[in-house]
């Protein structure tokens, strides 16, 4: 498994191939249509992330010392960033989140070119994910 | 006035020639807030650049200019809606406070006692439900619920049947923000007399595309905001009959609302200043002027009918469209504004609204205000696209390309 920050990085080299912004979005609808498939008994209230104007779960569960995350969203955009915040996150130690600076969102401009509400809703994805990591450290 | 062509009318509102991310912006979020033209930005600077002063207190020439500007936009407010009388309005931030006013001024009043009913239509805006649910809280108050049938138009046989000697006050909007339905108001307002019942109308989304008249209405009171129609955002205004607002108690207390103050006993203004406690939008107000001038420029008989052919097309395109289910949906076209709500099976209104803002679009998504109509139609959001008189039928044929070509990336 690569480092955190070659994941990162590797995030940041593809979304730089992207010169328009509607094929970024191409890339986060196929990626959200790759998401792994989460289970519908999975979806409940306490799962929900609150702030987003879709729907989004997400379900974290502590296994041989890592994070593992799992997330749905309705909407596929947002499943596609969830994609990408799972493959940055997901199997890595609670030590190692809790200290990260989730500073790829940034360098691939996915927040700044979201509206504030939206941007919102990736701020409590990301801010549960960090709270999930920290209550696991 | 002279009639404009819809290029004169457009170059009137310049963020019409805005760019966003490169491409040219093509703003179908009206119903949220309307553009505004040159002439109210004018006045709202001229307002604040030359004439800025305190209203009705100072003697200086100022001041009297100011007070000028304000209440003889009072005065064309009341031409312009048909009201008896400028002391029928009252100025205030915008229709959420002209519908919290009322209901708290009511309360306050002791309009309601504990079992009263309010009934409110389905169809309604957050703001007109929210405040009354709150006085009924506090009151103990019975909420009713006016339902609509599944093109989006009030069932008007159960209006009777819901009318109980309990019913003190119906609340509807002249046009539902999401539906565009435009409802029958007169005939709601008949059989609410016929039982003794107020009614209070919405007229945030009615007042910039329908002429509004609110005797022929017969509405009890009537709200309307001024940044849906073209004016100065901060600005609205409440209607009532003159007998309505004598016997309301005032809403807030402070300077400019009260005839005299003692330690001993302070009493009010008479209507409609006991209503109007502080400073008032001193700038923002006057712009309600041109932005009624722009709304009859706007009711004109070639940009109407430009209008109509641009709905059309559209409820044709919605119509036949396999994927996409158009909510508000009525018999005759003529019952709609051109608001369109719509749900596309297969993509989730987020996912489109975010599309089409990358091609220059401006539409909105989610709940829309209006949670209780989102569950009675069983969705979770829907996009809304929202026309003015301003946009173009080449605006309308672009928006259905970018709509499918959204459509066709998220299926």
């Amino acid at each position: 498994m690569s480092s955190l920050a070659e994941t990162k990085a590797a995030v940041v080299e593809e979304f730089s191939m992207f010169d328009e912004w509607l094929d970024k979005y191409e890339y986060l609808i196929e990626l959200g249509k790759n998401l792994e498939v989460f289970p519908v008994e999975l979806k409940t209230d306490d799962r929900l992330i609150k702030g987003c104007q879709s729907r989004v779960w997400l379900d974290t569960q502590v296994q041989d010392g890592v994070l593992r995350f799992r997330a749905d969203s309705d909407a596929i955009i947002t499943k596609g960033i969830i994609s990408l915040l799972i493959r940055v996150y997901d199997g890595r130690s609670a030590q190692e989140i809790a200290a990260d600076n989730f500073d790829f969102v940034e360098k691939i401009g996915l927040r700044e070119n979201l509206s504030p509400t939206r941007a919102n809703g990736l701020n409590s994805m990301i801010e549960t994910i960090r709270k999930e990591a920290e209550r696991n450290v | 006035m002279h009639l404009m062509d819809i290029d004169q009318i457009r170059s009137q509102f310049p963020q019409l020639k805005e760019k966003v991310y490169g491409r040219q912006l093509v703003y179908l979020d009206n119903a949220a807030t309307s553009l505004r033209p040159v002439s109210v930005a004018e006045k709202w600077a001229e307002m604040s650049l030359r004439h800025n002063s305190n209203l009705h207190r100072a003697v200086h020439k100022t001041a009297v200019d100011a007070t000028e500007e304000y209440e003889s936009t009072r005065a064309a407010v009341a031409a312009f809606i048909g009201a008896a009388a400028p002391e029928e309005i009252v100025f205030t931030s915008g229709t959420t406070q002209s519908s919290n006013l009322l209901a708290s001024c009511l309360e306050h009043g002791n309009f309601f006692a504990e079992g009263d009913e309010i009934l409110i239509c389905e169809a309604e805006h957050h703001s007109n439900i929210v405040p009354w649910q709150m006085v009924a809280a506090r009151k103990g108050l019975k909420i009713k619920v006016l339902p609509i049938d599944d093109r989006g138009q009030i069932l008007i046989s159960e209006l009777g049947n819901l009318l109980t000697p309990r019913a003190k006050i119906c609340a509807v909007a002249q046009a539902s923000n999401v539906l565009g339905i435009i409802n029958p108001i007169p005939e709601i307002a008949r059989i609410c007399h016929a039982n003794g019942t107020l009614v209070f109308v919405d007229g945030a989304q009615g007042i910039p595309h329908l002429p509004t008249d609110v005797k022929e209405m017969d509405c009890d009171f009537y709200a309307f905001s001024g940044h849906k129609m073209y004016a100065a955002p901060g600005t609205g205004i409440l209607y009532g009959k003159r007998s309505l607002l004598e016997a309301l108690p005032p809403y807030m207390g402070g300077g400019e609302m009260i005839e005299s103050v003692s330690w001993e006993k302070t009493t009010y203004a008479p209507i409609p200043r006991r209503f109007e406690a502080g400073t008032q939008n001193i700038s923002g107000v006057p712009s309600l002027r041109p932005a009624m001038e722009m709304c009859k420029l706007l009711s004109g008989r070639e940009i109407m009918a430009e209008s109509e052919r641009v709905k059309s097309f559209l409820l044709g395109f919605f119509a036949t469209h396999p994927d996409i289910t158009l909510y508000g949906n009525p018999e005759d076209p003529a019952q709609k504004l051109s608001i369109f709500s719509i749900v596309v099976k297969g993509a989730h209104h987020e996912d489109l609204a975010l599309i089409l803002d990358k091609m220059g679009i401006a539409t909105r998504s989610g709940q829309m205000c209006a949670e209780p109509l989102m569950d009675r139609f069983g969705v979770t959001g829907m996009l809304r696209a929202s026309f003015a008189p301003y946009n173009t039928m080449q605006e309308a044929v672009y928006f259905t390309e970018c709509l499918q070509k959204a459509i066709d990336m998220l299926k």
